[in-house]
C-alpha cells in the first residue's frame, strides 16, 4: 500500500524524523491559512501517489499568502503528469502547503528488504535530489549499504557510519544519526516495504531534514496494522482494481483489448505472454486464485468486461484439485446473467477437462472452446480483432 | 532417487484440523504420502478423519511419528511461528504453503534458518512432490509421472502446466517443487539445482522463474560457473508486466528497474540454458534438449 507525502511525514514526525512544519490542504483557503501559520516561503506540493512531481509542475515555491491563493487554485484539480503516472496523469486532490528552507546539500536515505540476502538494508547516498535508479546505475558506489541483522535494528555504529558516509559534519553527525536510526524504527513498527527520503537535505543553517518522504507499506501485514488503513487513498487507484480488491481477486488493468481470466498468479502472468507472442495485447491481469470457484469465476468476469477495450476474452484454467466440470458450470451460470457481447474463449485443462468442454460446447452461450494453451490464444487474439485496441 | 521428499518422508501436518489442512491430508495419504502425525495446539490426543494422531507441539509429534518432514497449512498470521517451531524440532525438510506471510516475519525466519538443520519450502507455494512416491503439498497428484526430470517453479498452476505437458509427452518427473512467489523463500533455485546435481535420477532440469528479484539470474550465473552437465530448459513469466506493479505474488515485481523478465531471459540464455518463448512450448522444448 502507498501513502502521500503528507501522510508518511506525519509518521516520520511521529518517530522523531525531523521534517518542516507543513498541513494537509483540500482547498485554496485552507492553503492559504496554512500559509499564514507557517510564515513566510512556502512550498505548495500535489499530493499523488507519483514521483517527478516537481517537473511536471507538482511542486511550486511561494513568497506569500497571496500568491498561495493562486497556485492552489492551479493545482488542485488539475492533471498531473510524471514519469510515473502514465500518459493521462493524476488529479490532485490534495495539497502540502510546508515551510520552505534555503538548502545548502542534497542527500538520499531509503530502506527496503534485499532479497538476495533476505534482510532489509539501509541505504544512503550524497547524490541526493535524483533519480536513484539512476544512480544504482551509473555509480553504485556512491550508495552507501548497512544491512540490518534480524532482531538488533539499526545499530550505533551502522547509523555512525552512514552518517559519516553521507559527509556530514559537526552536530549534523548527530543529527543524522538520530534520523537514520528513528527512520528504523518508523520502518519496523509499521511494517514498512520501503521508505525513502530523497532529498534529505542540510539546510544552510545547518539542519538535517527529511523534504520528501515515501513509503509503502507491506500489504501482507495490513492485518495487524489496523491504524494504517485510514491511510488508504482509493481515489488514487484503478476503480476496477478496488472492485477486484473487494473479492479478493488480483487484478491489474492494463492497455491491450484481450481480456484474460486465469487461475494463479504464474500461469495469469504466462497467459499475458502467450497473448502478446500471437500479435495480441493483454488487457489485464487477473487472477482468480488457484483454487477457483464459480463465485469468483463470475465476480472475474464481471469485472473484466467492465473494461470498454475489451473486444474478446480468454478464460484459462488448469483444473487441479478443483474440477473443471465445476468451474465450466459456473461460467456458465455467470454469463447467462449477463449481457456477454464479446467472444470468449475458454481454454480448460486437468480435472474433468473433457467434461467441462462438453458443457460448455453443450450450452446456449456460443463459448470458442480451445483444446491447447497456444489454440486459445491465437483464437483470443483472432477474435479481438489482431489485438489493436 | 530423487530430492527431498520420498518414500523415506515421515510427515507432519502442522494446521491439520483447519479447512485447508484436513483437506490436502486426505489428499496425501491418498496419494500414499505416510502421514504419521498432525499439529493443532488443543487438540493433542484426537485423531483426524484419516486416523492420524494429532499434537499439541511439534516436538511431541516428531517424537510420536518419527517424523522428518513436515507440511504447514498454518493461516498466515500464525505461520512464521509454525516454521519457527519446525525449525526448533529440527525436522529435515518444512514445507509452508501459507500465503501472506507479512515480510517482516520471514526475515526473522530467514535469520533462524541460517545455520538449522532445517531446510525450508516455500512460503506461498504448492509444495514439493516425487511422482509415485509422496506427495508433500496442495498439487493434483494426477498429473505427474515418475521418471527423470527435475522441475523447479516460482508459481503453482503454472507448474501444473509445465508438468501436464511433459506427462502428456511421457517425460516424467524425478521431484517437482514449487518454491514459492515471495519475497523471502526458504529455498531458491540454486539451492535446489545443487541438489538435483547430485541426483543420480534426475536427467535434466526445468526451471519455471517469473519477474522480481534476480534469483532466476544467479541461478544461471552458477549453472554458467560450474558447467552444470544436465540440459535445462526454463521459462520466465511476466514479460508482459508492467514494472512497479505486483503481479498476484508478493515478490513478483519490478522495481527500479531490477527484475525484469528480459533480463532473467538474458541471464539464462548466456548461460546455454534453453528459454521457451511460449508457456505451451515447455513440454516440447524438454523433449528435445533430452534428445
Amino acid at each position: 500500500m502507498k501513502v502521500h507525502e503528507y501522510q508518511a511525514k506525519e509518521i516520520f514526525s511521529e518517530f522523531g524524523v525531523p521534517v518542516p512544519e507543513g498541513y494537509a490542504v483540500f482547498s485554496v483557503d485552507e492553503a492559504e491559512e496554512a500559509a499564514k501559520k507557517i510564515g513566510g516561503r512556502v512550498a505548495v506540493k500535489a499530493q499523488i501517489h507519483a514521483g517527478g512531481r516537481g517537473k511536471g509542475g507538482g511542486v511550486k515555491l511561494v513568497d506569500n499568502p497571496n500568491e498561495v491563493r493562486k497556485v492552489a487554485g492551479e493545482m488542485l484539480g488539475m492533471q498531473l503528469i510524471t514519469h510515473q503516472t502514465g500518459p493521462e496523469g493524476k488529479e490532485v486532490q490534495r495539497l502540502l502547503v510546508e515551510k520552505a528552507t534555503p538548502i545548502a546539500r542534497e542527500l538520499y536515505a531509503g530502506i527496503v528488504l534485499d532479497r538476495t540476502t533476505g534482510r532489509y538494508v539501509v541505504m544512503v547516498s550524497t547524490e541526493g535530489g535524483v533519480e536513484i535508479e539512476k544512480v544504482a546505475a551509473e555509480t553504485p558506489e556512491l550508495i552507501i549499504k548497512e544491512w540490518i541483522e534480524p532482531g538488533f535494528g539499526l545499530l550505533p555504529y551502522q547509523a555512525r557510519k552512514l552518517a559519516y558516509a553521507l559527509q556530514l559534519e559537526g552536530d549534523q553527525v548527530k543529527q543524522g544519526i538520530k534520523c537514520l536510526r528513528a527512520l528504523w524504527r518508523a520502518f519496523e513498527a509499521n511494517d514498512c516495504s520501503l521508505i525513502e527520503i530523497n532529498p534529505m537535505v542540510v539546510t544552510e543553517t545547518g539542519e538535517v531534514l527529511a523534504l520528501d518522504a515515501k513509503i509503502n507499506f507491506d500489504d501482507n501485514a495490513l492485518a495487524r496494522q489496523p491504524d494504517l488503513s485510514g491511510l488508504r487513498d482509493l481515489s488514487e487507484e484503478d476503480p476496477q482494481e478496488v472492485e477486484a480488491s473487494k473479492y479478493d481477486l488480483n487484478y491489474i488493468k492494463l492497455d491491450g483489448n484481450v481480456g484474460c481470466m486465469v487461475n494463479g498468479a504464474g500461469l495469469a502472468m504466462a497467459t499475458m505472454d502467450i497473448i502478446k507472442l500471437h500479435g495480441g495485447e493483454p488487457a489485464n491481469f487477473l487472477d482468480v486464485g488457484g483454487v477457483a470457484s464459480s463465485d469468483t469465476v463470475a465476480n472475474g468476469f464481471r469485472i473484466l468486461i467492465n473494461d470498454a477495450n475489451v473486444k474478446g476474452v480468454l478464460i484459462n484454467i488448469f483444473g487441479g484439485i478443483v474440477r473443471c466440470d465445476r468451474i465450466a458450470q459456473g461460467i456458465i451460470e455467470a454469463l447467462q446473467e449477463m449481457k456477454v457481447s464479446v467472444p470468449v474463449v475458454v481454454r480448460m485443462e486437468g480435472t474433468n477437462a473433457e467434461e467441462a468442454r462438453k458443457l460448455l460446447q453443450e450450452s446456449s452461450l456460443e463459448f470458442i472452446v480451445a483444446g491447447t494453451l497456444e489454440e486459445a490464444a491465437q483464437r483470443a487474439v483472432s477474435a479481438a480483432g489482431g489485438g489493436q485496441a | 532417487m530423487s530430492i527431498l521428499v520420498g518414500d523415506q518422508t515421515r510427515l507432519i501436518v502442522q494446521g491439520i484440523t483447519g479447512g485447508e489442512g484436513s483437506f490436502h491430508t486426505e489428499q496425501m495419504v491418498k496419494y500414499g504420502t505416510q502421514v504419521v502425525a498432525g499439529v493443532t495446539p488443543g487438540k493433542g490426543g484426537q485423531k483426524d478423519a484419516n486416523g492420524v494422531p494429532i499434537y499439541n507441539t511439534v516436538a511431541e509429534a516428531k517424537a510420536a511419528g518419527e517424523a522428518n518432514a513436515a507440511v504447514i497449512f498454518v493461516p498466515s498470521s500464525f505461520a512464521a511461528d509454525a516454521i519457527t517451531e519446525a525449525i526448533a524440532a529440527q525436522l529435515e525438510v518444512v514445507v509452508c504453503i501459507t500465503e501472506g506471510i507479512p515480510t517482516f516475519d520471514m526475515v526473522r525466519v530467514n535469520a533462524l534458518l541460517n545455520g538449522s538443520s532445517t531446510r525450508l519450502v516455500g512460503p506461498n507455494c504448492p509444495g514439493i512432490i516425487t511422482p509415485g512416491q509422496c506427495k508433500v503439498g496442495i498439487m493434483p497428484g494426477f498429473i505427474h509421472k515418475p521418471g527423470k526430470v527435475g522441475v523447479i517453479s516460482r508459481s503453482g498452476t503454472l507448474t501444473y502446466e509445465a508438468v501436464y505437458q511433459l506427462t502428456e509427452l511421457g517425460i516424467g518427473q524425478s521431484t517437482c517443487i514449487g518454491i514459492g512467489g515471495d519475497p523471502i523463500i526458504g529455498s531458491t533455485f540454486l539451492d535446489l539445482l545443487k541438489l538435483f546435481a547430485e541426483d543420480k535420477d534426475t536427467d535434466g532440469v526445468v526451471l519455471i522463474g517469473e519477474i522480481g528479484g534476480s534469483a532466476e539470474e544467479e541461478a544461471a550465473a552458477w549453472i554458467q560457473e560450474t558447467g552444470f552437465s544436465k540440459p535445462v530448459v526454463a521459462f520466465v513469466a511476466g514479460r508482459t508486466a508492467p514494472p512497479g506493479r505486483r503481479m498476484g505474488h508478493a515478490g513478483a515485481i519490478i522495481s527500479g528497474g531490477q527484475g525484469t523478465a528480459q533480463s532473467k531471459i538474458e541471464a539464462l540464455q548466456a548461460a546455454g540454458i534453453h528459454v521457451c518463448d511460449s508457456p505451451a512450448k515447455i513440454g516440447e522444448t524438454v523433449k528435445r534438449a533430452l534428445a
